[in-house]
């Protein structure tokens, strides 16, 4: 009886526990304020909440909320019609997207009350110089130079689409980070560019924002998307969600993005004093952070490398062994290089969501290649007599493998497990995209901030932690090679 | 022994064995027997198909007509790893595997086998009195050692497992002569100590005749004569032969 009781009061606190709700945001400055909003107003009602910030794009971020990776996220009413739901006016409103949404298990909360829609923008000196004033202007210069953020190029409401609506000639079109693209503008290095209309940069750059005189952008009303069982598992939650609705005006927005990209305050700052709530929680000291991505860091490339091992050799000998199997092995491990780093990690999201996980998956198809090959490469690489005498001598197969061809293929192996891991060390930084931190977290925020110092503390030590493991794979090459062996090579 | 020799099936056998590389003819049709405890020695230019005979009798290779009789059985793959272990073969370089010791290669396969380490080193030190290799060379690599080193860690090698038959291809092939001079002597000594059936390829006439009594010349993967010294200088089957015997060199006369 008392042990009875005694099990109730020591479960009774899991029964009231709940797993914190997850925020996400997008790659760029407005969506993680907007998170950092959403976090810091759920913990003043009390509900625990993390913020998994900077996740990279839409895809992304849609992917991780239909997969259950995270639940909420900041998204634009345009976006939502455009991108995540194909069978919608592109003017529909919100109450319209609600519906479509409920099948698909997501909600949607009304308009935080400004929207950030997509415009075109040149510098003020040059638009005047030409006399441009409204979209429509730019179909009668030709020479212009455009660059487009990425997603915007790509898009179906972005350059493909103004181009058919205003008919416009420009060939020069160049993709670029959002961020950099207004340095471009700045420097004369294009002469157009994309912008949210909510961007601090706009009369920081003195840049004219191009009247949409057809109109072709559709509202981006500012909403957060968020799964419809948090109703129901945390309630509190959506509750608190939906009184940010309306609260957020265009001025206020734009007054957000400036104090972060242009005063360099941190996103929690300046939710907080929006919130007019105290600051909490005071940010963890330049070692501390280092520490914490260097363990992110080191256990994405370790782990992958280790499985990477343990698959890879099996498969090199696998490929010695039989030509044929060797031909198809070789080449499917150098398709799977092939596949630009930044599609691997996305390609991943699907399967595995976001977070450390999906990241060491893609590091680890990554590092099997050069590992597959080396093992290949050291293994037919000994000379025929060689394994002939071993097989003379009356050895198994197996035993052959064991005690002549893989000490003989060791440093051909180590080379390629080394090649894997300083690989697989630049790679990692771009995990960061999908929640897997690492050194590449404050690259990026470092990219979207324009701030080389945060972008040299991400880098620098990716950069001596490469070295670090070179130097280190050298070692044990030294330490594992055959004493025999090294004698040779020096003769 | 002798007297039996007539019941006793032969050493090893080729039966009208053919076997081709892609379009080469290594033997064509080739009939030949050892008999056991004797030492032979195949001669020819290169390419006349002796090595192949060797790689047919250890199974490295199999005939593409024609069966290998072993002890009087047709070799079969089965076999082939108790066969290896009862015979031992020595090639020119030695092939001896680089990342071990001496005394590592001399090992591989009886501790495969299950020897223990003192049995090995007894061994060990047992062949390198036979081929008189300084016992102090067992620790190293075969890196550190001589050519000639080399070709007699090789022979313990093949000797490890006191094997029934040593099979040599170009054992002495890539020595210098003075090297190759003694190690001549040496190798006709342990053969002749050890009683063993020897089959030895060699493309030099004079280091086969020291060797065995019976010499076979191949020429083109067929057999033109199997006998002595005398039946090859008295009757040689055919004009090749012939050229074969004079194209050894002798130093010239002193004009003094």
């Amino acid at each position: 009886m008392r042990r009875a009781l005694f099990a109730v009061l020591v479960l009774l606190p899991l029964l009231a526990w709940a797993a914190p709700v997850r925020i996400g945001s997008k790659q760029f400055t407005e969506s993680v304020v907007l998170g950092e909003l959403a976090r810091i107003h759920a913990r003043e009602a009390g509900i625990d909440a993390i913020h998994r910030r900077e996740l990279g794009g839409t895809s992304i971020l849609w992917a991780a909320l239909q997969h259950g990776d995270i639940d909420v996220y900041p998204e634009y009413t345009g976006t939502i019609t455009h991108e995540l739901l194909k069978d919608v006016a592109p003017d529909a409103d919100i109450a319209t997207l609600r519906a479509k949404l409920l099948p698909l298990g997501i909600g949607i909360t009304d308009s935080l009350g400004f929207s950030d829609t997509y415009a075109i923008g040149m510098r003020e000196d040059r638009a005047a110089q030409l006399n441009i004033t409204r979209m429509s202007d730019l179909a009668s210069h030709p020479q212009l130079r455009f660059g487009f953020s990425n997603e915007f190029m790509d898009r179906a409401d972005g350059w493909p689409g103004i181009r058919q609506r205003y008919g416009l000639p420009q060939t020069q079109v160049r993709g670029l980070d959002h961020t950099l693209s207004y340095r471009a503008v700045a420097s004369g290095a294009v002469d157009a560019i994309d912008l949210y209309s909510t961007d601090a940069e706009i009369p920081y750059y003195h840049l004219r924002t191009l009247i949409d005189d057809r109109h072709y952008f559709p509202p981006y009303e500012a909403v957060y998307l968020y799964r419809l069982q948090l109703e129901r598992s945390a309630p509190a939650f959506v509750a608190a969600l939906r009184t940010l609705s309306g609260r957020i005006d265009m001025a206020a927005m734009q007054r957000m993005n400036a104090e972060v990209k242009l005063n360099g305050m941190k996103e929690s700052d300046v939710a907080a004093r929006f919130l007019d709530v105290p600051l909490r929680g005071g940010d963890a000291g330049f070692w501390r952070r280092l520490l914490q991505r260097t363990v992110e860091h080191v256990k994405l490339v370790a782990l992958s490398l280790g499985l990477a091992v343990l698959l890879a050799v099996p498969l090199g000998i696998l490929a010695a062994r039989w030509k044929r199997a060797g031909q198809l092995i070789i080449g499917l491990t150098g398709i799977l290089q092939t596949v630009p780093s930044l599609a691997m990690f996305v390609f991943m999201i699907p399967l595995l969501g976001i977070g450390t996980w999906p990241a060491m998956a893609a590091l680890f198809l990554y590092s099997l290649l050069p590992i597959v090959r080396n093992t290949h490469a050291g293994l037919v690489g000994i000379p025929l007599e060689l394994r002939e005498s071993a097989a003379a001598l009356g050895l198994p197969e197996n035993v052959r493998l064991r005690r002549v061809e893989l000490p003989m293929a060791t440093r051909s192996i180590l080379a390629g497990i080394k090649t894997a891991a300083v690989i697989n060390v630049g790679t990692a930084t771009l995990a960061a995209l999908i929640g897997a931190g690492g050194y590449g977290q404050p690259i990026l925020t470092g990219i979207r901030l324009d701030n080389i110092g945060l972008i040299l503390e991400g880098a620098v030590p990716a950069a001596l932690l490469a070295l670090i493991v070179q130097a280190m794979f050298e070692g044990i090459e030294h330490w594992l090679t055959p004493r025999g062996l090294r004698i040779e090579a020096r003769q | 022994m002798s007297g039996t020799a007539a019941m006793t099936p032969a050493a090893f056998a080729l039966e009208r064995v053919s076997k081709r590389y892609a379009s080469f003819v290594a033997l064509d049709e080739v009939s030949l027997s050892f008999a056991s405890g004797s030492t032979t020695a195949l001669i020819g230019t290169s390419g006349a198909g002796k090595s192949t005979v060797l790689r047919l009798l250890l199974g490295l290779d199999w005939p593409d007509q024609g069966v290998v009789k072993v002890g009087g059985q047709i070799l079969q793959h089965a076999d082939v790893l108790s066969l290896r272990r009862r015979v031992g073969y020595v090639i020119q370089d030695g092939g001896l595997f680089p990342h071990l010791t001496v005394l590592g290669n001399l090992a591989l396969l009886p501790r495969y086998l299950g020897w223990r380490a003192p049995q090995i080193h007894a061994r060990a030190a047992e062949l390198a009195e036979l081929t008189h290799l300084s016992p102090d060379l067992l620790e190293r690599y075969p890196a550190e050692l001589s050519g000639g080193q080399r070709q007699r860690v090789a022979l313990m090698r093949g000797l490890m497992m006191n094997p029934d038959a040593l099979l040599l291809d170009e054992p002495l092939g890539a020595l210098d002569p003075l090297v190759r001079h003694e190690l001549q002597d040496e190798l006709k000594r342990i053969f002749a100590q050890l009683g063993k059936t020897v089959i030895v390829v060699t493309h030099d006439l004079a280091e086969a005749a020291w060797f065995a009594d019976r010499l076979v010349l191949l020429r083109g993967g067929k057999v033109i004569q199997d006998g002595d010294l005398e039946d090859f200088r008295r009757r040689p089957a055919d004009a090749f032969v012939t050229r074969f015997l004079h194209a050894q060199r002798h130093l010239p006369e002193s004009s003094a």
